[in-house]
């Protein structure tokens, strides 16, 4: 393992913003093979401890032997160390977002600099992975996503392992996001929902690992026999997929309040559910009495969970999978 | 009359409304829309949406037809010092054209989208941010040059940038609007969380200039002309390469040469001056660093070069 500084910002009463990448089989015959990005935004703890999961495994595999050779691994855990930090989400200074800042621009703003210094250490590799999260807050099933560019290969993404693999259109604030300007620039990008961000959940972090794992051996950056690892054992709550289902992101039912106030769910990111189940139940936030019953559109699968103890009227309390979703066409 | 376009319950003992003020006046059945308050740290477009529509209801018998006023698109963001919706932490206008079936801000936007669509004309007044000042400007899609150009001349702003197509901007409340065929210019001026009168005042004159040509104002109005940036290239940026105090030596509306010193970055710690800040090349300086802190890429300036 190498640590590097890859680039570094200058500040006035801080440290410089350095920002770290971790690299295995280095060498000088070393093809770029996958570059693993944990936490663009200052709240995604959960995806920088995932990094830190994978870092001590790769660390470990490196050690005795068990990484394919001339095959190299960058792994960034935290480009936003200035923001996490302070408890942002957004860039400390202008709330501007990282990652809707690439491939980024080197004589522009500075978060369009930051973007661009590390899109200069990514490109090239031949496929990459982004831990990342949504910009509703709450909490999913673990999926990858990708973007449909046209140089998307999706049946690669099947090597994770995870049970729903979800295809979505980029709208036009999409297009300057990580993993899209990876897949245009040539790169096989997926990004990876773990079940949280801004907390750690030790389960879903090691389901994680275990689907990166999956697919560093899958992509033969591992040797034969090297996925399988304690740190990240099979989980009955997570099985491993073996078909994966493939989905668009438009196939999803949305499920939305209509009036606001205390919010109780019932269910969570992963239940199967039946139409007309109830979901959630919403309350006066004051005398406590029953404002609305939230109930299941469709039968199938709970994707997203609304997040927090309050809601507004209007707003996402689930987004579910319909079992008529999958989309065999898409793999 | 105040009207409530959309209304949505909070979670805590309060309703979330978004609130127009329609003037008519006549029988002609133009419309005009005046959009301002995206940005919940943008208040130059609150003294223009006073003023104009006071400057209606005291001659009212010179309106003929219909004046919208949407004083605060992100009403949440204005009362608490957020540029974004405070419910989603989201720019709201990289978010338009919005979705009915979406979460309470989309849902939001896609009403405001609902009720301006068919204006025949609309105007969406920014006030840059909190770390510039802007010398009043109509910021043009170059896709849609041909049609706004020439109703941006009539708006009594010194500047209209024509700029280059970014797939980005394409949800922007301007982006959706003029898709579907609402001319929607946008104006940025001045500087946020302040408002500056006599920027206000200029584009109140231009509104009812504008509306003057559309036949909607019955009084003739004197306006001073626009320089038009043609395209990008013109524009000369001055950002930071250094992070420290950038201290501005210059205002908006001077006109410099290459050269001239615009300003420079101090190292307070060490009691140093580390960057003279100067420009590049001639012409009218339009922009300016407001806000003090600075670090390697901030922008300090833009300049629009002179005809070379
Ligand atoms: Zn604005």
């Amino acid at each position: 393992m190498k640590r590097k500084t890859l680039f570094t910002i200058d500040t006035i009463y801080r440290q410089p913003l350095a920002v770290e990448g971790l690299y295995f089989s280095e060498g000088p015959d070393a093809a770029p093979a996958v570059a693993v990005v944990g936490a663009l935004r200052g709240d995604e703890v959960q995806q920088m401890y995932i990094c830190s999961l994978l870092v001590g495994t790769l660390a470990r595999l490196e050690q005795e032997g068990r990484l394919a050779p001339g095959r190299k691994i960058l792994v960034v855990p935290c480009l936003n160390t200035f923001s996490m930090n302070i408890g942002e989400r957004f860039w400390a200074v202008d709330n501007t977002d990282v990652n809707r800042m690439f491939p980024g621009y080197d004589k522009g703003e500075t978060t369009q600099r930051i973007a661009a210094a590390l899109f200069a250490h990514l490109r090239g590799f031949e496929y990459g992975v982004h831990l990342t999260s949504f910009y509703q807050r709450g909490n999913f099933i673990p999926h990858v996503r990708l973007w449909e560019t046209g140089y998307e290969q999706a049946q690669l993404a099947d090597g994770f392992g995870l049970p729903y693999v979800v295809h979505s259109t980029p709208a036009p604030i999409d297009t300057t996001t990580l993993g899209y300007n990876l897949q245009v620039f040539g790169t096989q990008a997926f990004s990876l929902y773990s079940r949280n961000t801004s907390s750690v959940h030790e389960k879903s972090a090691h389901r994680a690992l275990r689907a990166i794992l999956a697919f560093l051996a899958e992509r033969g950056v591992l040797l034969p026999g090297s996925a399988d690892i304690p740190e990240a054992p099979p989980d009955p709550a997570y099985p491993d997929s073996a078909a994966p289902v493939h989905l668009h992101e438009d196939a999803l039912v949305t499920v939305l309040s209509e009036r606001g106030g205390l919010y109780f769910p019932a269910r969570e990111p992963g239940d199967r559910v039946n139409t007309g189940d109830e979901l959630a139940v919403i309350r006066d936030p004051f005398t406590g009495e029953e404002k609305e019953r939230v109930h299941a559109p469709a039968s199938g699968h709970i994707f997203f969970a609304h997040e927090g103890n309050l809601i507004a009227g209007h707003d996402v309390c689930f987004r579910m999978i319909p079992d008529a979703a999958t989309d065999p066409s898409l793999r | 009359m105040i009207e409530t376009v959309f209304s949505v319950e909070l979670a805590v003992g309060e309703t979330l409304l978004l609130q127009k003020n329609r003037i008519s006046g006549g029988s002609a059945s133009r419309r005009v829309c005046v959009v301002t308050g995206t940005h919940g740290d943008e208040l130059e477009g609150q003294y223009v949406a006073y003023r104009l529509a006071a400057e209606l209801r005291a001659r009212p018998e010179l309106l003929d037809g219909i004046v919208d006023i949407y004083p605060a698109i992100n009403p949440l963001g204005i009362n608490s010092i957020h540029r974004s919706s405070p419910l989603s932490d989201l720019d709201m206008n990289r978010l338009f054209p919005g979705n009915r079936d979406g979460n309470t801000t989309e849902a939001f936007i896609d009403a405001v989208v609902r009720d301006i669509a068919g204006a025949d004309v609309c105007i969406d007044i920014h006030a840059s941010n909190i770390f510039l000042t802007e010398l009043p400007q109509v910021r043009i899609n170059e896709n849609a040059a041909a049609e706004l150009v020439p109703r941006a001349r009539r708006l009594n702003m010194p500047i209209i940038w024509v700029h280059s197509n970014a797939t980005v901007l394409e949800s922007t409340l301007a982006y959706s609007l003029n898709a579907l065929s609402t001319p929607t210019l946008v104006v940025e001026m001045g500087v946020g969380m302040r408002v500056t009168p006599a920027f206000g005042e200029h584009l109140v004159l231009g509104i009812l200039h504008l509306m003057d040509h559309m036949g909607m104002w019955g009084e003739k109005i004197h306006i001073t002309p626009a320089t038009v940036v043609g395209q990008d290239r013109r524009v000369a940026f001055l950002n930071a390469e250094s992070s420290g105090i950038f201290i501005a030596e210059t205002r908006v509306g001077q006109d410099v040469k290459a050269g001239d010193r615009i300003g420079y970055i101090a190292d307070p710690v060490r009691g140093e001056l580390i960057e003279t800040v100067a420009a590049p090349v001639d012409g009218l300086l339009f922009t300016i660093r407001e806000y003090p802190v600075v670090y390697e890429g901030s922008l300090m300036a833009r300049i629009l070069e002179s005809r070379g």
